[in-house]
């Protein structure tokens, strides 16, 4: 197994520099207004080619930042992220450079992610144009090609986006990303802004073209029912770090980390006359001021000192199964 | 292609549709069509060149309104202190307000898209540099830096055009950055830059459409601005000859008879200016009207 995608080690950081006054105030004794959000800690990840990475967590847990860093979108603080052994962007000048067009993304709201000043023909065309990804004559053939190809009428390239409903202007930014003829997709939240019935039309176009096409994607979502429909492996984020990484059938029969299980509990569930449903206690710590230790710790059953101390490694419970939690590596206590 | 033409057309027709709503707004652009008009066509509009100095005659000097004077046609706003036909001059006077209005609002527009975008665009120290000085512009009266330009400047249609820019572009600029900020940040600008597309298509192509509507309303503000600047400029004597009329010269030249009985030889004049500027004014709020997304576009 190849990894096409190898994420290794990756941080993010956002810092917000003190204004002119802030600063005058922290040298005549003031506090330090500078803050600095951790939104990813220490990230490895590997995706294979033709494999789909499930991408699970709370708002802020940082996946979305993750989804970003490997669309060239942001740079990241620490680690790198290569694609093939490449690497996707480089930094000029404190922003992001993408260097690749084999990373594609598709944003969570079709409303904002389509300018709405151009026809959707040329927001798909625009990219693979400019590139050259077939000869310029052909463009427009495969322009047409893509919009049937994701259940649009091809006549429709002349219309603008908000001509169009918001499951098929999703249509259409998937057919802008396949436009580049990527090596990996990255859908973050893609369907989480639809409507049921419309999610379900979107998932089964993407797993139809998965098929086909045998995409490689990273699929970001926070709807665990949703992520389990279309990965093959599942990570699950917690503030700014994987805590559990398995194929999808193992950790929805078998979640390890207590976060992951509290996640499975929380989801109310149809049908099985089971009434109540527990929440997980507490609130999701500010990532501008992580917890140390486990970043869970305080709203984790299993608690103990070790926790409170010591980071949890994300290290193997079973063959490709890795949990990140001392629970599976020598217990909750302090070591002597 | 057939379904892009007529999806155009019928955005630009229900534009008008909307932009007619207001009687006022319409009968103002009718008046700013008809002044262009007569500005640009007054070569064979105007009964007299008022630049020839050949074809003025002193015999002809504060002739009233109406009357009839050694050319044989009747000077119907009157003549000025050398003979000059108040309508001629008027007329010339109109179109050379016209081109410096027009041109420093094209300049003034192009330069502070520039300063704008760049700033909204690429963020940072750079950002905060411009729109610093932005802000200082705008924080002095545009007439006192206009004032302060032409004197270093000299006089001369160019030297105008190019202190109105100076004091304008500022306004252009903040408007610019304040839309760009906010669709810099959409997810189309996001998925343009990570195609990737290069910089300049993202600024161009994708961001200054976006800004254009805000920008267009006070494009028409400022053409009326800059007008009405170089009306005072002139009519306080640091901008255009009198041998070079616009229409604050033919105030200003009017002005030293006020106490006469002769008024017509400013009133004519500043009627036009003012008709002119309530004119644009009117047609810039009713365009703001129909852009405003509260209103629908």
């Amino acid at each position: 197994m190849s990894a096409l995608l190898q994420i290794t080690g990756v941080s993010k950081r956002f810092t917000r520099h003190p204004n002119l006054a802030e600063r005058m105030l922290h040298a005549v004794g003031g506090p330090d207004a500078t803050q600095t959000v951790h939104a990813l800690t220490d990230v490895t990840l590997e995706v294979a080619r033709g494999e789909v990475l499930g991408i699970v967590g709370e708002s802020g847990c940082g996946k979305s930042t993750l989804g970003r860093i490997v669309s060239g979108i942001y740079m990241p603080s620490a680690g790198s992220i290569t694609l093939d052994g490449k690497p996707v962007a480089r930094d000029r000048g404190g922003a992001a450079e993408k260097l690749t067009t084999q990373v594609q993304m598709i944003h969570q709201d079709p409303f904002a992610s389509l300018n709405p000043r151009i026809k959707v023909g040329q927001t798909i065309s625009e990219g693979p144009h400019h590139h050259r990804v077939v000869p310029r004559a052909q463009v427009d053939t495969m322009v047409r090609d893509l919009l049937g190809r994701v259940g649009l009428e091809p006549s429709y390239a002349g219309r603008l986006p908000h001509q169009f409903s918001g499951g098929q202007r999703q249509r259409i930014a998937i057919a802008r990303a396949l436009a580049m003829n990527p090596d990996l997709l990255v859908l973050d939240e893609a369907v989480a802004s639809l409507d049921v019935s419309i999610q379900a039309q979107v998932l089964n176009l993407f797993l139809e073209l998965r098929r086909e096409l045998g995409l490689t994607a990273l699929f970001i979502s926070h709807d665990l029912g949703v992520v389990r429909h279309v990965s093959d492996r599942v990570a699950i984020m917690y503030l700014g770090r994987v805590v559990e990484l398995a194929p999808a059938e193992r950790i929805y029969n078998d979640p390890q980390h207590p976060y992951t299980r509290a996640l499975f509990e929380s989801i109310p569930v149809l049908g099985t006359g089971r009434r109540e449903f527990h929440p997980i206690k507490g609130e999701i710590p500010s990532p501008l001021n992580p917890p140390p230790g486990c970043a869970f710790h305080p709203r984790c059953p299993h608690a103990g000192p070790r926790c409170r101390v010591e980071v949890p490694a994300l290290s193997p419970a079973a063959p490709g199964h890795g949990v990140a939690c001392h629970l599976n590596t020598g217990g909750v206590e302090l070591a002597a | 292609m057939a379904v892009a033409e007529t999806t155009r057309r019928q955005r630009l027709s229900e534009f008008w549709s909307d932009f007619a709503q207001s009687r006022v707004a319409v009968v103002a652009l009718a008046v700013i069509l008809v002044l262009l008009f007569l500005a640009f066509a007054c070569e064979w509009v105007a009964p007299q060149d008022p630049y020839d100095l050949r074809n003025l005659d002193w015999l002809d000097a504060f002739l009233p309104p109406g009357t009839v004077g050694s050319g044989g046609y009747v000077h119907v706003l009157g003549t000025d202190n050398v003979g000059r036909d108040m309508l001629s001059a008027v007329l010339y006077g109109l179109r050379t307000s016209f081109i410096i209005g027009l041109s420093a609002g094209a300049l003034a527009l192009t330069a502070g898209i520039a300063v704008g975008l760049t700033a909204a665009y690429f963020g940072g120290r750079l950002e905060a540099v411009l729109m610093r000085v932005v802000d200082l512009q705008l924080s002095m009266p545009a007439i006192l830096m206009a004032l302060v330009l032409v004197a270093l400047l000299g006089s001369g249609v160019g030297q105008i055009v190019l202190a109105l820019v100076v004091a304008q572009y500022a306004y252009f600029a903040r408007t610019t950055h304040g839309a760009a900020t906010v669709e810099r940040r959409k997810d189309y600008i996001e998925a343009a830059r990570s195609t990737p597309l290069p910089t300049y298509r993202v600024l161009f192509r994708h961001l200054l459409p976006n800004v254009m509507p805000p920008l267009i309303v006070v494009a028409t503000v400022q053409v009326a601005a800059a007008i009405a600047l170089e009306a005072t400029l002139s009519f306080l004597g640091v901008g255009l000859p009198l041998t070079e009329p616009s229409l604050g010269s033919l105030i200003s030249n009017g002005f030293r008879y006020i106490h006469t009985d002769r008024t017509w030889l400013s009133l004519y004049p500043g009627f036009a200016l003012m008709i002119t500027v309530v004119a644009i004014n009117l047609v810039g709020d009713q365009v703001r009207t129909v852009l405003d997304p509260r209103q629908g576009l």
